[in-house]
């Protein structure tokens, strides 16, 4: 009689639990509107679309508005680059002075073999480039993902000296 | 008074329209190929609406939106799938039994199709009325699995051939209480014809009329008739995780679109038994008491067409299913078969007793 009463009590338990999942998958199926925890990614790519700051999207060389940037072509980023993602190329200019002095030329980022590691950005002592949160890099050929980061025409932007700063 | 056409007119007049032109013997032949088009077309629409549910339900219940690229609301996404799989090749593997390989979804396919000859579509619209409808139905449905075993030990292939017996020893064990609860109803109604036990629930549906046996007896035949469909959280021939695809994992192309085809038409077909069993079919919902308000909500409830009574209670019963499927996980074998012979199987030998007391005292409604 025992047993009876447990094999009951067994196949009730069992149907109450069946329907508090039953309760929740409906409470789903009805509140989807209100959650909307889906990104429709191509259609909200200029409306509510966030991509958090920190992301590692890929390496910019910021340029102010006079086209001026702080890379002084002292290539630790490279030597930091585990997979040589970046070539620095440099070139001799003589400044005004007679002075001869090595500045640069191209800034080539090769986005193909970057993984994004950060440690360019961390090697860099000017902090001269910066990772930004863009995630559309995709193109139809390799070849089109080895950009120049230094801008045509642009220069280095000079320092400030002790004096002007205590000023 | 809106003069309503009834589907009995549209066939009367087709019947004495192909009387007109040809002999009778020419009109019964074109009238059988007639009605067996037009289940198929029915069907298949249902099929693709079913297919398309499927998925919004499945995204809705996991808090996506389910396909929406294809179309608005991705309404052309299952016309997309259907072409994509027409164009792919029909491929049989080197080692595969090619003749059964290839009788195999259609065998399936046409076993699962005849189970539609004695169902009650409208009033008076049945493809073979037969006073052993349902008896017909039960035998169909459980040949069924010949074609999976088939297309299991063809393909040579030990997922396939795990598959196929294990969805055997699941529609065998299934079948059981599938038919007991089945014949609880038959019991209640005390007639095995389709329209005969529609008509029956002309004063009120079984499940209101029948008693606590009726409801266990429903409860018993959705869950039994889940695993005769072989769909989640039965799906043990086809499970994903352990045997790829099952019993049709060496198909492709439309071979397989045959079955994924089948599993659809299967679920229609036994979604449309357990409504013409429980829920009245085409009748509308009647309440059974003898009071004017309960007369005039009747024959209101007459005011909506069979035909949307018809389809509302089997796409009801089918968004069942597919809240069982997206809710419970997969069952294990050894618990399957627990589940059928220690709990469903005593259980409906039980309420058939019980429900033969209430039937020989007269408690029923």
């Amino acid at each position: 009689m025992k047993s009876l009463f447990n094999y009951i009590k067994e196949v009730v338990y069992a149907f109450v639990s069946l329907a508090k999942g039953l309760l929740l998958t409906l409470r789903y199926f009805v509140t989807i509107r209100k959650v909307n925890i889906t990104e429709e990614y191509p259609n909200n790519r200029t409306t509510t679309i966030s991509v958090k700051e920190r992301f590692y999207g890929e390496v910019v060389l910021p340029h102010d508005e006079n086209n001026e940037h702080k890379c002084t072509a002292c290539t630790l980023c490279q030597i930091a680059c585990p997979n040589n993602s970046i070539q620095i190329i440099s070139k001799q200019i003589e400044t005004e002075d007679g002075k001869k002095k090595r500045v640069l030329d191209k800034w080539v980022y090769h986005l193909d073999s970057c993984t994004f590691c950060y440690q360019c950005i961390d090697a860099c002592p000017q902090d001269a480039i910066e990772m930004k949160n863009s995630f559309e890099l995709s193109v139809y050929d390799r070849t089109k993902l080895i950009y120049q980061l230094n801008r045509p025409g642009s220069k280095l932007k000079e320092k400030p000296t002790v004096k002007e700063q205590q000023s | 008074m809106i003069s309503m056409i009834e589907f009995t007119d549209i066939t009367a007049w087709i019947h004495s329209l192909l009387l007109s032109v040809m002999t009778p013997t020419w009109t019964y032949i074109v009238e059988l190929a007639l009605s067996g088009v037009t289940a198929l077309v029915v069907l298949l629409v249902c099929v693709i609406i079913m297919v398309y549910m499927e998925r919004k339900v499945a995204g809705f219940m996991q808090l996506r939106w389910g396909p929406n690229r294809v179309g608005p609301y991705g309404i052309f996404q299952v016309i997309a799938d259907v072409i994509k799989l027409l164009l792919k090749e029909s491929f049989s593997p080197n080692r595969a039994d090619k003749v059964m390989f290839n009788i195999a979804p259609a065998l399936a396919l046409c076993v699962s199709l005849m189970a539609l000859a004695p169902i009650s579509w409208a009033p008076g619209l049945t493809m073979w009325d037969t006073n052993i409808g349902i008896l017909f139905i039960t035998a169909i449905s459980s040949m069924g699995v010949i074609g999976i075993l088939m297309a299991g030990w063809s393909s040579n292939n030990k997922y396939s051939l795990i598959g196929a017996m294990r969805s055997g020893a699941q529609i065998v064990s299934y079948e059981l209480s599938a038919g007991l609860s089945i014949v609880t109803a038959v019991a209640l109604a005390g007639t095995l014809s389709t329209n005969g036990i529609i008509q029956s629930q002309a004063d009120g549906w079984w499940i209101l009329k029948g008693q606590i046996p009726a409801i266990i007896a429903f409860l018993i035949y959705v869950i039994a008739s889940t695993a005769e469909c072989n769909r989640a959280p039965f799906d043990l021939a086809e499970a994903e995780s352990e045997l790829t695809a099952g019993y049709h994992t060496e198909y492709a192309g439309m071979q397989f679109g045959i079955f994924y085809l089948n599993e659809y038409i299967n679920m229609a077909i036994v979604s449309i038994i357990a409504s013409t069993l429980f829920l009245g079919g085409w009748m509308p919902f009647h309440l059974p008491f003898d009071y004017p308000v309960v007369h005039v909500f009747n024959h209101i409830m007459d005011f909506i067409p069979t035909w949307m009574w018809f389809f509302g209670k089997m796409f009801l019963i089918i968004f069942f299913m597919m809240w069982f499927r997206w809710t419970f996980p997969r069952l294990r074998i050894d618990q399957l078969l627990k589940l059928e012979w220690k709990y469903l199987l005593p259980i409906s030998i039980v309420n058939l007793l019980f429900a033969a007391v209430i039937i020989v005292l007269h408690w029923h409604l």
